[in-house]
C-alpha cells in the first residue's frame, strides 16, 4: 500500500461521496455549489492520471463557467422548486421514476467501469504514432497535435457548434429586444469588494489567459482554456457592473465571433490546393498556421463564451428608467 | 522526499475533505458560499504538494487557474445567492417614509 | 546542502499541514459563519503560503520559483478580496434590518 496508492483511494472516495451528496441534496442551489467543488476536486484526479490538459479545461468549464450557467439557471427556476417543507418530503416525480433514472444511471457507469477494466492488455492506442509522427507538427505538446493536426475537423466542428448556440440562447430574446444588451449577467448589488475584485483580478486573468494559449503548443494549455480564462475575466467584469454587456446587435462582436471558424475553414480549404487534402498543412507551415488558428479562435471563443452566459439579449430601459 | 511530499498531500486533501463536509452540511446557504474558498487553498496546496512530488507538467498553471476560478466561484456564489435572496424577499422596498430624504421616497 | 534543503522542506510543508488542520478545526468548531470565514482565509491561506515556501528547494529552475511565487501572491490577493466578498454577503443575508438602517436610502437589494 503505497502512499501514492492511498491519496489517490482518498480523492476518489472524497469525489464519489460528493457526487452521492450532490444527488442528494435538497435544492438545486446547494447541488450546484456541490458540482462546482466537484469539478474543482476532478481537476486534482485528471492531474493524477496524468491529463494535465483536461484538468486545466475541468477547472475552468467545470468549475467557473458551468457554474456560473447552472447558478443562474436555479436562480430563475427558483420559484419553480419543489422544496422540503417542515417533515414533508418534496413533492416532485414519484419514487417508482426516480427508481428507474437511478437504475440507469447505474448500469451506464457500470458498463463505463467494464469497458475500461476489460481492455485488453496493452490497450489499443495510437500514442506511438501519435508521438513518432509529432515533429512533423511542430508543436511539442501532443495534444495540441491532436487537436489541430491530426483531428483538426473535430476541433473546427466544436468552433462552429459554439455559434448556432450563441443564436439559440439569442433566439429566447423577445422582439424588442432582438439586440440589445444581454440581462442574465447584471450585478444584484454593487460592493466595493466586487469592484476592487473586478479591478484587480483581469488584468492578471488576460496575462494568464494569453500565457496558457502561447505555451499549448509546448505544454498543457491551448486556446480553449485561455478562452474561459479571458471569458470568465470579463464576465468578471460585467457581475461587479464596471461595463455594461456588450450589445448583441454590435457589428465588430459579431464579426469576432465568426472570424474564428471561418479562418479555420480558409485555411482548411487552402490545404486542398497547397497540400493536398482538407485541413492538411504544407510542409513547414504547420506551426504557423495553427498558431494563427488557434489565436483567431482564443478571440471567438471568448466572445461567444461570454455572449453564453450573458444570456439572451433584453429590452432597453426607457429614458425615464423604467423597463 | 517524495512520500514525504505525498503523505502531505493525502494530509491537505484530508483537511480539504472534512471542510468540505462541514460546508456543504452547514445549515443556512451562506455557509456554503465558502466552498469555493477552501478548495482555492487547500486544493492549491495539495495540487501543489501531488505536482512537486510527482513531476507532473503544467501543475503551476493549473494551481493558477484554480485560484483565479475559485475566485470566480465564489464571485458566482455571492451573485446567485443575491439573486435567490431577492426573489424570496419578493418586491422590497422600504415602506415607511424615511425622514432623512424629505419628502416622498 | 542538499540534506539542509530537504529538512528546510519537511519543516515547512509540515507547519503549513499543521495550519491546515488548523484552519479546518475552526471551520468545524466555530459557532459563526463569519469566525469560519476568517479560520478559512487566514490559517489555509498561511498554510498555502508555508507549503509554497517549503517546496521552493525541491523546484530545480528559477522559472519554477516564479511560477510557485506567483501562485502564492494571486491566491493572497484573491482570497482576501474575496472574503471581505463573502463577509459583505454573509452579513445581509442574517441581517437585512441592519442593511437597511445603516442605508436608509437604498433597498438592499436595489
Amino acid at each position: 500500500m503505497t502512499i501514492s496508492l492511498v491519496v489517490d483511494i482518498g480523492l476518489a472516495l472524497v469525489v464519489l461521496s460528493l457526487a452521492l451528496w450532490i444527488i442528494a441534496a435538497t435544492t438545486v442551489y446547494r447541488a450546484v455549489i456541490g458540482f462546482i467543488v466537484y469539478g474543482l476536486l476532478l481537476a486534482i484526479v485528471w492531474v493524477r492520471l496524468g491529463a494535465a490538459d483536461v484538468a486545466l479545461t475541468e477547472a475552468a468549464l467545470g468549475g467557473g463557467l458551468t457554474g456560473l450557467l447552472l447558478l443562474g439557471a436555479a436562480a430563475r427556476l427558483s420559484h419553480h422548486e419543489c422544496v422540503p417543507v417542515f417533515g414533508r418530503p418534496a413533492a416532485g416525480p414519484v419514487v417508482g421514476f426516480r427508481l428507474l433514472v437511478g437504475i440507469l444511471c447505474t448500469l451506464i457507469a457500470a458498463g463505463l467501469a467494464a469497458v475500461v477494466l476489460l481492455l485488453p492488455e496493452p490497450a489499443p492506442s495510437l500514442a506511438s504514432e501519435v508521438a513518432s509522427n509529432l515533429p512533423a507538427t511542430g508543436v511539442g505538446n501532443p495534444v495540441t497535435a491532436v487537436l489541430l493536426a491530426y483531428r483538426a475537423i473535430d476541433t473546427l466542428l466544436e468552433a462552429v457548434v459554439l455559434v448556432p448556440a450563441m443564436i439559440g440562447v439569442w433566439s429566447l430574446a423577445t422582439d424588442q429586444g432582438w439586440s440589445g444588451r444581454p440581462g442574465f449577467l447584471t450585478p444584484a448589488r454593487r460592493t466595493s469588494a466586487l469592484t476592487l475584485l473586478a479591478q484587480v483580478l483581469p488584468p492578471v486573468g488576460i496575462v494568464f489567459g494569453i500565457h496558457l494559449f502561447w505555451i499549448g503548443a509546448d505544454h498543457p494549455g491551448g486556446k480553449f482554456q485561455a478562452a474561459v480564462v479571458l471569458a470568465a475575466m470579463w464576465a468578471l467584469v460585467l457581475l461587479a457592473g464596471l461595463r455594461e454587456p456588450p450589445r448583441v446587435g454590435s457589428p465588430p462582436l459579431r464579426l469576432a465571433v465568426v472570424v474564428g471558424p471561418l479562418v479555420f475553414i480558409g485555411i482548411g480549404v487552402s490545404g486542398i490546393w497547397l497540400a493536398d487534402a482538407f485541413l492538411a498543412y504544407p510542409a513547414g507551415y504547420a506551426k504557423p498556421m495553427i498558431l494563427a488558428i488557434e489565436a483567431v479562435l482564443t478571440l471567438s471563443i471568448t466572445v461567444a463564451l461570454v455572449f453564453l452566459l450573458a444570456g439572451p439579449p433584453a429590452a432597453d430601459r426607457s429614458a425615464d428608467g423604467r423597463r | 522526499m517524495t512520500e514525504f511530499l505525498l503523505a502531505a498531500a493525502a494530509f491537505v486533501l484530508g483537511t480539504v475533505a472534512l471542510g468540505v463536509l462541514r460546508i456543504l452540511r452547514g445549515p443556512a446557504d451562506a455557509d456554503r458560499l465558502l466552498a469555493a474558498q477552501l478548495l482555492g487553498t487547500g486544493g492549491v496546496a495539495s495540487l501543489l504538494l501531488l505536482g512537486v512530488a510527482t513531476n507532473a507538467a503544467g501543475v503551476t498553471d493549473l494551481a493558477l487557474l484554480l485560484v483565479l476560478l475559485a475566485a470566480f466561484a465564489s464571485v458566482a456564489f455571492v451573485t446567485g445567492a443575491a439573486v435567490r435572496a431577492t426573489k424570496a424577499a419578493g418586491p422590497t422596498r422600504p415602506s415607511a417614509p424615511n425622514p432623512q430624504r424629505g419628502g416622498e421616497a | 546542502m542538499s540534506a539542509l534543503l530537504d529538512g528546510f522542506t519537511v519543516v515547512a510543508v509540515s507547519l503549513g499541514a499543521l495550519f491546515f488542520l488548523a484552519g479546518t478545526l475552526g471551520l468545524l468548531r466555530f459557532p459563526d459563519t463569519l469566525a469560519r470565514l476568517h479560520a478559512l482565509s487566514a490559517a489555509d491561506n498561511l498554510g498555502l503560503g508555508l507549503v509554497v515556501l517549503g517546496l521552493l528547494p525541491q523546484v530545480a529552475s528559477p522559472l519554477g520559483w516564479i511560477g510557485l511565487i506567483a501562485v502564492w501572491l494571486l491566491a493572497l490577493l484573491a482570497s482576501g478580496t474575496v472574503s471581505q466578498l463573502l463577509a459583505g454577503a454573509v452579513r445581509p443575508l442574517d441581517g437585512a434590518e441592519t442593511q437597511a438602517r445603516d442605508n436608509p436610502a437604498e433597498g438592499p437589494f436595489s
